[in-house]
């Protein structure tokens, strides 16, 4: 696969006043590759996301991007390198169509007037792109949308804007089935289409069925990155409910530092 | 329904709109909670047959031209208001911040000798500023904004009585601003107003369609955009031909026909607001804040500042309210602005169709929510009712359309069109 890494992080350390909820975080994302990032409620995945979208500033650490290393101090700079985020709470506005959501903050405009065929054009080029062939009208409300054509147009807002790297938090989440099977198919495409794509879930089929690499937070440490093939589904489950499995994770030492709060975390009944 | 489709952008699979299911479609948008304007127009054209029918007067040509004038200050505040609903705010000093800006033109122009194009730009000014002090304390200082316009709206009370030096009115000459509200075109400019309106708009629907068409978007039905346009002709058409009749009581002496001045006043700023919102990229991220603040934020929209400006906008057009109101009234007084103004005024972007849960609304709703409330209140007024009798049957109306609005809410929230 790939040998150098599209977006790389090292060292991250990220507090909310006196807590702690990334420590010495990496994680390197390869294009054309999906690349699963897993971890329990709370383990911080949410958090290293907003910190790479520039919603939150890091304390320490460093991004580096396509090789050189870049400051990301607000969301206009992560999408001007080329990242894009779909957050779990997926940040549409029901009020508006779908053409509107896509373009939103991005608006093409001739003079001071908006170019709504233009856009229109475009969000109808990339909606084909990703393989989406019918919608009733790109000018549906985006509030009378099912929850998996809205992912989908939340999908193709990220990658309207020839975006690099695509983050998407927990895309299936409030998913049917067959929809979940869509939205999964549609991240694959993003890879194969050459983007850097990092999928954040805490559903191990889903991770399995798409991913190449994944990426396991424990507690907001890095407990191991390692390859999709090279691990099976119960060693996943266990690097993201103890942060280690047999030789790969965490040092031994440093999960018993945490004492018994191993067992106050929710063990993973996702599966 | 059997449907056909069609390609658009991208060879991307839509349904092909008909008349039928252009129709079909707003039908199902009505039943899923999507009102629109629907409810403010069938009220106006059963509330005109209830009165024209009571009172003969009602369809005269001289209680029509005075409906204008009547409605026009609840109509400007309206429409500013129209822009503060849409963010999920409320002002509530409106009514008293367009009586102070209507007591400084009356001040500039009667004590300070100032001429209406010095006094009147002076009036707006107020108004912005106005606008500006109150967005700024609820985007900056995360006040609420039913907090800071009811503490401005007892604020400007005091303001107006101060500027009146404790109550007393202050009478205009200035021949100028008192046409504003009180004049008429001439019959021969209002039939150019109305036949440039109606082939402007023509001209502007076709526009749209033959560009979308050009670049092989789907477009509305021609048949839809044929109905808008005779539609609109129609309206204008008539309510041209009516207002051109002499309504003078004594025409011999004084002839009074033609379109009332304030009519293309509302319709230029209904034009300008229409655009704003419906066109231009501010327009986009008000609906985008009060749509869903989160997303508009992370969409890189600087939200305190289109808060801010909504309210700029807010007394910017109270501030012509208040305009108007002076020139009608040919003077100011304390009650400039006060009583039921403001309420009329919320009541008639919440019956045209703004919700005041934010996010939906445009600057007609203004238009013919302002309509509803003056009919009432001027159809009631011909039928010999009491002030109070008015004023419960508008609460009433005003309570109606904002259950409307609720419920929408919730059975939009239901069928998923949230
Ligand atoms: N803005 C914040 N302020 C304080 N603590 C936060 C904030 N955001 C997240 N946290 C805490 O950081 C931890 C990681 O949260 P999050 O990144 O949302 O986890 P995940 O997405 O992996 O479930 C949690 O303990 C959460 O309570
Ligand atoms: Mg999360």
């Amino acid at each position: 696969m790939a040998a150098t890494p599209l977006l790389e992080l090292s060292g991250i350390d990220k507090s909310f006043g006196p807590v702690q909820v990334l420590h010495d975080v990496g994680l390197s994302v390869y294009p054309g590759e999906v690349t699963a990032l897993v971890g329990d409620n709370g383990a911080g995945k949410s958090t290293l996301v907003k910190c790479v979208s520039g919603i939150y500033t890091i304390d320490s650490g460093t991004v580096t991007f396509d090789g050189n290393p870049v400051a990301v101090h607000s969301p206009r700079d992560a999408s001007a390198l080329g990242i894009e985020v779909v957050y779990q709470d997926l940040a549409l506005c029901d009020n508006l169509d779908i053409v509107q959501n896509m373009f939103l903050g991005r608006e093409k405009k001739r003079g001071i007037v908006l170019d709504e065929p233009t856009m229109e054009q475009m969000a109808g080029d990339t909606l084909a792109s990703l393989s989406v062939r019918t919608v009733k009208s790109l000018r549906q409300l985006v509030a009378s949308l099912s929850g998996g054509q809205r992912q989908t147009v939340a999908i193709a807002k990220a990658v309207l804007w020839n975006s690099r790297v695509v983050i998407l938090d927990e895309p299936t989440a409030a998913l049917g089935v067959a929809q979940t099977a869509q939205v999964l198919e549609l991240v694959r495409r993003l890879a194969d289409n050459g983007l850097g794509v990092v999928l954040i879930s805490h559903n191990m089929n889903d991770v399995f069925a798409v991913s190449d690499r994944i990426a396991a937070l424990y507690l907001g440490r890095m407990a191991a990155q390692v390859k999709t093939t090279d691990v099976t589904h119960s060693q996943v489950v266990e690097l993201i409910t103890a942060g280690r499995s047999g030789n790969i994770g965490l040092p031994p030492e440093k999960p018993s530092d945490f004492g018994g709060e191993i067992v106050d975390i929710t063990p993973g009944g996702e599966q | 329904m059997t449907t056909t489709t069609t390609t658009t952008a991208g060879g991307v699979k839509v349904v092909k709109p008909t008349v039928g299911s252009h129709l079909n479609d707003y039908w199902g948008r009505v039943r899923g909670g999507d009102l629109g304007t629907l409810p403010a127009v069938l009220g106006l054209v059963v509330l005109a047959l209830i009165f024209g029918i009571a009172r003969d007067t009602f369809f005269s040509s001289l209680n029509f031209a005075n409906l204008f004038s009547q409605g026009a200050q609840y109509i400007f505040i309206a429409m500013g208001l129209v822009f503060v609903l849409l963010l999920g705010e409320i002002d509530l000093s409106a009514g008293f911040a367009s009586g102070v800006c209507g007591a400084i033109m009356a001040i500039l122009l009667t004590n300070h000798g100032w001429d209406w194009y010095t006094a009147i730009p002076a009036a707006m000014a107020t108004g912005i500023v106005i606008g500006f002090v109150l967005g700024f304390l609820v985007a900056k200082f995360g006040i609420p904004s039913f907090v800071v316009t009811l503490a401005a709206f007892l604020a400007f009370q005091g303001i107006l009585l101060k500027l009146l030096s404790g109550g007393k009115n202050i009478s205009i000459t200035d021949s100028f601003t008192l046409k504003l509200a009180n004049s008429n075109l001439s019959v021969s400019l209002s039939w150019i107003f109305a036949i440039a309106a109606v082939v402007i708009y023509a001209g502007v629907q076709l526009n749209r369609v033959r560009t979308r068409l050009a670049r092989g978007l789907v477009t509305d039905p021609i048949g839809i955009v044929a109905m808008r346009i005779g539609v609109l002709a129609l309206i204008v058409l008539v309510t041209t031909a009516l207002l051109t009749q002499e309504r003078s009581i004594n025409p011999v002496l004084n002839s009074v026909k033609g379109v009332p001045i304030v009519a293309p006043i509302i319709v230029v700023f209904l034009v300008i607001w229409t655009f704003v919102l419906g066109s231009t990229t501010y327009g986009r991220h008000v609906y985008a804040v009060g749509g869903n603040t989160e997303a508009a934020r992370r969409a890189g929209i600087p939200v305190d500042r289109i808060r801010i400006s909504v309210f700029v906008i807010g007394s910017f057009m109270a501030s012509i309210g208040g305009i108007l109101a002076v020139s009608r009234a040919n003077s100011v007084d304390p009650n400039t602005g006060g009583s039921n103004i403001l309420l009329y005024s919320v009541g008639a972007a919440v019956i045209g169709g703004t919700s005041l849960f934010g996010g939906k609304g445009k600057a007609i709703n203004a238009v013919i929510g302002g309509a509803v409330i003056t009919v009432i209140d001027n159809g009631m007024g011909l039928m010999g009712y009491t002030a109070g009798t008015k004023y419960i049957v508008t609460g009433l109306i005003l309570l109606v359309a904002a259950s409307v609005d609720a419920l929408a809410r919730r059975r939009a929230a239901s069928t998923g069109n949230r």
